[in-house]
């Protein structure tokens, strides 16, 4: 292909990765390093408020936000490097914690980043195995039906996938909130006693296996296609050979859905380092947040009104970053299978 | 039939919105100018959408997470809404960004009939308008206390007595319920208690001192209220610890005023009329009922023609007149002329009487109760020390002050 030809066919998905991605990641960068203030003044005013016979007034200070002719309010914007990092990072209360006669461990269990850390990297090394695993067995389960069943077995299959990750998180949080009737079922069979959303690892549990229900259909349904362009020759000269059937799984399939397999990996761990819905669904910030979630916290107004734009900025750069550094064993892979051979 | 479909479809995408009709005889004019509202979603909230309804052209937007897209919504010129629900907290962000207007002259014009009690007044200038007062008070089932001998408790220490002696007799597992999610309801239960153990939150330089005997004491005390609550406490909130009472689970909880109604409801509750409402306990004998009180009310947004302006706040007390408030007594305890306090206004009224301080309409305040909001489940959940999570609590208050200008 000619250079020219090239770069048509690449520059309007290149623009528009310039413009929705790269500016607003540039832009995310410096607003982390730069934090704005409202600028304010003490004055002593009279504040009148309902009481429940009559009025109550009283006359305080109070910093009120100065405001522009406009009516704006006047704001001050200060260069602070990465002051909004350490803060986020929590730096100095990390090294306390593992300075001698500090408590280790369970200090930074307090740490909010930190535990948000803690929370997405198990989360996505548990999920990822077991939604490859599980979307292999049900495409290999689903390809040795019989070709009449296999169209209802795929819908069937592919339905959690569907389900809005909100609605599906609030639908499991019910069935096991409280005297949820799965909860009653668990106390009426293991443990009269069960509470599932009264301490934080069985609310991981429920995140995890909620989250493997809902992304195994996709890997599902990407082996299930690939399993229809295995080579049928090389399997019927394997079963000649002697191979057994897991031989045959071992040696034809697996190496042939290998790049798929990548991609689902590739894919779900960046889905999963992002988790956020199961936080929010299971109303779970009490005892397990993701690092997706601390961004969402810092952005939400607080009850004056403000947004904490530099360290949201600051956690979503943390975020991406590693989600950078989880890729790159398998971007590595990528690169490697489809340089040109020499 | 067509309204009526509107109408389910906006119920069923979550936004109780009240769409009008053409005007009829319960509102005094007709209203031309196309206006829309932004509040709360509680049954005083409906009731008052649905009389500023009448005056037709008016579209409600009722909405719990009102306070996350007011402050925006107000800041765009045009305002995206001329009318806006608040209460003591929520008006901070928009006093702060100066995006609401004096109302005093169009009160001199059309709110006579408005009582002083009911506006809100800054510096001499009246920026809202408040029609009902709202309070966390104590609902208490007496028909289960009087059944097991048990007298009315006054402070946290008989309501723990009486709570430990429910759970003896087997008759409740978990006697309490306390909205201690973490959010609003938590910060709101630590702030309740902190102020009834004296506690001051803030000096006069915006500086925290939250890190004190005051602070220690309200986690102390909560812990202890923790152990006579549903295990899965950290997620409830007011809706959760209402259908507890509805359902008969618990016997006695601090719960908001605006609850208050739906507990006598035979349409989801189980236990009409058995559910008495009290002052808040107090955190130390002889001392105030450990809660705050809270207003409700509307303002005017600033970025809107004058002519909107008038029509907007004619219509907002147009909705708060006389008339709604006489079909609406019970939903919530109103300072509209013509309100007579039922049973469910009880609590706050005796909360109130018994000297119950408001929440303070202050950036710092606001800063206070978003890092209890933050920090205080830390502690609940047993991550954290009581000292670490006071400490926790000032080290981020103080953040959060140097990112507002309140702090050098």
């Amino acid at each position: 292909m000619r250079l020219k030809t090239l770069l048509m066919f690449t520059a309007p998905s290149a623009v528009l990765m310039l413009v929705f991605i790269f500016v607003p990641l540039i832009s995310v960068a410096v607003q982390s390093l730069f934090s704005t203030t409202l600028v304010r003044e003490q004055v002593k005013v009279e504040t009148c408020t309902p009481g429940f016979l009559a009025q109550v007034c009283t006359t305080a200070e109070r910093s009120q936000v100065v405001l522009r002719a406009d009516g704006k309010p006047v704001t001050r914007t200060v260069f602070t490097g990465l002051d909004s990092y350490r803060s986020v990072l929590e730096v100095e209360k990390l090294a306390a914690a593992f300075a001698s006669g500090g408590q280790g461990w369970t200090a930074v269990a307090g740490l909010d980043f930190w535990r948000a850390l803690r929370f997405t990297l198990t989360f996505t090394f548990i999920t990822l195995p077991l939604v490859v695993g599980l979307g292999m067995l049900i495409a290999l389960a689903v390809n040795n039906m019989l070709r009449s069943v296999r169209g209802p077995l795929v819908f069937i299959s592919l339905l959690p996938f569907i389900v809005t990750p909100v609605i599906g998180a609030l639908s499991i949080r019910w069935l096991f909130v409280g005297d949820g009737i799965l909860t009653a079922l668990l106390r009426a069979t293991i443990d009269p006693s069960i509470s599932m959303f009264a301490q934080g690892w069985t609310i991981e549990l429920l995140m995890l296996v909620y989250r493997v229900w809902h992304v195994a259909p996709f890997a599902f349904i990407v082996f299930y296609a690939g399993l229809q362009t295995v080579d049928q020759d090389t399997l019927e000269s394997a079963v000649i050979d002697g191979a057994s059937r897991f031989e045959r799984l071992r040696f034809v399939v697996i190496p042939h859905l290998m790049p798929l397999i990548v991609f689902v990996a590739l894919i779900h761990m960046m889905d999963a380092y992002r988790v956020f819905e199961e936080v929010v669904g299971f109303a779970a910030e009490a005892h397990v947040i993701s690092l997706q979630w601390l961004t969402f916290n810092f952005l939400t107004p607080d009850f004056t009104g403000n947004r904490s734009i530099s360290r949201a900025s600051a956690s979503s750069m943390l975020t991406m970053v590693g989600i950078v550094l989880l890729l790159i064993p398998l971007l590595v892979r990528v690169w490697r299978d489809h340089k040109p051979r020499s | 039939m067509f309204k009526r479909t509107l109408l389910a479809t906006a119920l069923a995408t979550g936004l109780a919105s009240v769409l009008a009709g053409p005007a009829n005889a319960a509102c005094g004019f007709a209203n031309t100018l196309p206006i829309k509202t932004l509040s709360a979603s509680f049954d005083a909230w409906k009731a008052v959408s649905a009389a500023w309804a009448e005056c037709g052209n008016v579209q409600s937007e009722l909405d719990m997470n009102f306070r996350n897209k007011q402050p925006t919504a107000f800041a765009a010129n045009p305002s995206l809404y001329q009318i806006g629900g608040v209460a003591n907290n929520t008006v901070v962000p928009l006093l702060n960004a100066g995006t609401i207007r004096p109302l005093d002259d169009l009160i001199a014009k059309y709110g006579q009939f408005l009582t002083p009690n009911q506006l809100i007044k800054i510096d001499g200038k009246t920026m809202a308008v408040a029609m009902m007062v709202n309070a966390q008070h104590f609902m208490v089932r007496e028909d289960v206390l009087k059944e097991l001998g048990i007298a009315t408790p006054t402070t946290w220490d008989e309501v723990l007595d009486a709570a430990a002696k429910i759970k003896a007799s087997g008759k409740m597992q978990y006697p309490l319920g306390a909205t201690m999610k973490p959010g609003f309801d938590i910060s709101q239960e630590f702030l309740n208690l902190f102020l009834g153990f004296g506690g001051v939150p803030t000096k006069a330089d915006n500086t925290p001192s939250i890190n004190g005997e005051a602070g220690m004491k309200t986690l102390a005390l909560m812990k202890r209220i923790s152990a006579f609550l549903d295990p899965e406490y950290l997620t409830s909130d007011s809706t959760f610890v209402a259908r507890q009472f509805q359902q008969g689970r618990i016997a006695m909880a601090n719960l908001w005023a605006t609850r208050a109604g739906a507990l006598d409801n035979p349409a989801e509750s189980q236990v009409v009329g058995k559910v008495s409402m009290l002052a808040a306990p107090a955190a130390v004998k002889g001392g105030k009922p450990a809660t705050t009180l809270w207003w409700d009310g509307f303002v005017i947004a600033k970025n809107i023609p004058d002519a909107e302006a008038e029509m907007a706040f004619r219509i907002a007390v147009e909705g708060i007149d006389e008339e709604m408030v006489k079909a609406n007594n019970n939903a919530a305890v109103w300072l509209i002329k013509g309100y007579v306090p039922g049973r469910a206004a009880q609590g706050a009224i005796a909360s109130a009487m018994g000297g119950a301080p408001n929440y303070p309409s202050t950036s710092s305040m606001g800063i206070v109760s978003a890092v209890l909001a933050e920090n205080v489940a830390d502690f609940m959940s047993g991550k954290k020390t009581a000292e670490q999570t006071l400490q926790a609590i000032e080290a981020g208050y103080m953040t959060r002050a140097k990112e507002q200008g309140l702090v050098k």
